[in-house]
């Protein structure tokens, strides 16, 4: 039994394929070096990160699979949810014995999984590039919190980046404790510095715009009017809104008084 | 909570949008996709690829556009619409730079895919027109705005006019309204057949010249690139759904539409030449959106759908289940052999799951379990398919008893009829 570790990054789940495959030691469990148990009864590999082991594991990839392919198993790292790195693991293993594309081989379970992992990523994406609402500040930002199911603000800051150019933006992950941001030149990843239990979840009153609170409101406004009332339909409104996002909408808080 | 003084302009605005989102929301187009407008100008906003829908109503519908009319007075008296002149309705008018800054704010604060704009008719046509493309020229030159925009045509608006509004706006619509000249004379008695086609006619020669001029000069100006599209109102007239569906199959051939939408008729006024109704005819609608959808994707021809013999959609059932029971004889589909064309009209069998179905059987010969996995809903499916020439049902059923089956579920015959009568019972009451 052979129970892996590694630091938590893509490039260190890639470094855990190369010694596996350099071992022949084919993996009973991948976790994550702050969260693994060490097992009692096999052998604990600690896996440091490698960027040319990793390397040579993604050029091997590239010549198997499609962009497509690779861009799935990326989101399947994305997705966090219990047990994807033995399903990457798998997959990559897959593609290294095959002779021919396993692409579209659903009747594979791990080419499925990393399929169904990376719709569910792809659609969290979708919805985060749909429900962020930037609050703008007193010194032009355009600011934005986020804690997405899955990790997906690396995947939209792409999508923003190309939007909104003549403004300064940032999108910060309240959950994951990171953040974007765009300074009009480039965007940068980051990492807020804040006391525990201060979390920037709304831009404070007095750090606001001026003009921040009625567009919030006109756009309430827009969003009670456009309804059509002898049409209400709650269970299809929540599928495509589940409450779980109205954290992020404007549209969704309490009326102002006015 | 803060209670907040609004200055007495910010108080007009919030009036103005109140009516003017209020009376545009009948229009039920609201699509952001299709445009093909890069942000290559360092400006505001970024329109390609797929559009995006930021929140839903409370009826489920998308909001991706701010969808406004520019103003709410109307000379026109059409006996469908809230905005008709004789409708005792408050009046307002945007002007042209607040609808621009209203459209730039709530993009920036990422609400919005964009603008789109509609309006009464005030003074003339063209008058009104020139308004409307007014508003997106500015948009798109003082502030290199690279969202959305989906102009009205109003009909019987200059072809000049038409043609600037085509430069600036991704997509432009001419509704239609009704199905047929003879309701359209009832209802509408002011505008006519020939007045809607013509523009609609116009903006279709635009684009196959833009796109010709194309071909040619890299840089030409493009023309409402994410195409054209129009509205039909259902069951305001006495239309059959066959006649609906003729229409729109014709559209989409002769005038090469995007869309056609439907919206069911909402019982918003009194007028005496409107049948009575208490209810928006939802199902109804939603039958036609399947029939249309059946049409463009799935290789479907009108005909197949509906005909003068059944001039309506059966609202208990999908369409291509109608269409699979009357047609017994080409079933069932072996999954594993079958030509794509083919599995696509398996009702139950979307274009997801016939695509995963015929990537998958290069690999290995699939039997219903695959199925489950790759997420296959068999539940009106199996009842036309086989697998590896199995099949999960034990019997040939008529298509009558399939159809009970799929609408009462697998129970006995009797629960089904037990069940069809509490309906009734319900419908009554």
């Amino acid at each position: 039994m052979h129970f892996y570790t590694y630091d938590g990054t893509f490039e260190g789940l890639l470094t855990v394929v190369f010694e596996a495959f350099e071992r022949k030691a084919w993996p009973t469990t991948i976790e994550q070096q702050h969260l693994a148990q060490p097992g009692m009864f096999g052998e604990n590999i600690t896996v440091v990160t490698d960027e040319e082991k990793a390397g040579r594991v993604w050029q091997g990839l590239q010549k198997k699979l499609s962009v497509g392919a690779l861009q799935a198993l990326y989101h399947t790292y994305l997705w966090e949810q219990p047990g994807f790195e033995q399903t990457v693991f798998a997959y990559i293993k897959l593609v290294f014995s095959s002779a021919q594309s396993i692409e579209g081989n659903y009747a594979a379970p791990c080419v499925l999984q990393v399929q169904q992992a990376a719709k569910q990523v792809h659609r969290e994406k979708h919805r985060m590039e749909a429900f962020v609402r930037f609050e703008k500040t007193a010194d032009n930002l355009y600011f934005a919190t986020i804690s997405p199911d899955f990790n997906v603000l690396p995947l939209i800051v792409r999508h923003f980046e190309k939007r909104y150019v003549d403004q300064r933006w940032a999108i910060y992950d309240t959950s994951r404790h990171y953040g974007a941001y765009y300074d009009l030149e480039q965007v940068s990843l980051v990492n807020l510095e804040l006391p525990p239990g201060k979390r920037p979840n709304i831009v404070a009153a007095e750090a606001k715009d001026q003009e921040e609170d009625i567009y919030q409101q006109l756009w309430q406004v827009y969003f009670d009017n456009v309804n059509i009332p002898e049409r209400k339909n709650p269970k299809l409104h929540l599928r495509h809104m589940p409450r779980r996002y109205w954290k992020y909408l404007s549209e969704k808080q309490p009326r102002r008084l006015s | 909570m803060k209670v907040q003084k609004h200055s007495v302009m910010e108080s007009r605005l919030i009036e103005k949008l109140t009516i003017l989102a209020d009376a545009a929301k009948y229009d039920v187009s609201c699509s952001s996709s299709g445009g093909k407008r890069k942000n290559e100008n360092k400006g505001l906003g970024n329109a390609e690829g797929m559009g995006i829908c930021h929140s839903y109503t409370e009826d489920g519908r998308c909001v991706s556009l701010l969808k406004v009319l520019l103003t709410n007075h109307c000379i026109y008296d059409c006996a469908y619409c809230v905005t008709r002149r004789s409708n005792d309705v408050k009046r307002a008018a945007f002007t042209v730079q607040e609808v621009v800054d209203l459209t730039v704010n709530f993009y920036r604060r990422n609400y919005i895919e964009g603008l789109f704009l509609s309006s009464g008719i005030f003074k003339n046509v063209d008058y009104t027109m020139e308004r409307l493309v007014r508003v997106a020229k500015k948009l798109r030159q003082e502030h290199r705005f690279n969202g959305y925009i989906h102009l009205k045509t109003i009909p019987g608006a200059s072809e000049e006019l038409i043609k600037e509004a085509g430069l600036y706006a991704d997509r432009l619509s001419v509704n239609i309204e009704l199905p047929s000249e003879m309701s359209l004379q009832q209802l509408a008695p002011e505008k006519n057949y020939k007045e809607v086609l013509e523009p609609m006619g116009n903006i279709k020669q635009q684009l196959v010249q833009a796109k010709e001029e194309k071909k040619l000069f890299k840089s030409a100006p493009s023309f409402a690139p994410a195409g054209q599209s129009t509205q039909l109102i259902v069951g305001a007239s006495a239309e059959s759904d066959h006649q609906i569906l003729q229409l729109s199959s014709q559209l989409y051939k002769d005038y090469s539409l995007k869309r056609v939408y439907y919206s069911g008729y909402v019982p918003i006024s009194s007028d005496n030449r409107l049948p009575i109704i208490t209810e928006p005819p939802i199902i109804r609608e939603n039958r036609i959106y399947q029939a249309d959808w059946l049409m463009r994707f799935y290789g479907f021809d009108a005909k197949e759908i509906v005909d003068e013999l059944h001039p309506h959609l059966d609202l208990d059932i999908d369409p291509k289940l109608g269409w699979a029971l009357r047609n017994r004889h080409v079933f069932p589909v072996e999954l594993n052999t079958a030509d794509y064309e083919m599995i696509l009209r398996v009702p139950g069998i979307g274009v997801k799951s016939a695509q995963k179905i015929v990537s998958a059987r290069r690999f290995t010969s699939l039997n219903f379990e695959h199925l489950r996995q790759m997420g296959v809903v068999l539940k009106r499916a199996k009842y036309f398919i086989t697998c590896q020439t199995k099949s999960l049902q034990r019997q040939d059923y008529e298509s009558e008893l399939i159809r009970r089956k799929i609408l009462f579920g697998e129970g006995s015959v009797r629960s089904a009829l037990l069940k069809q009568q509490l309906d009734l019972f319900r419908q009554v009451g």
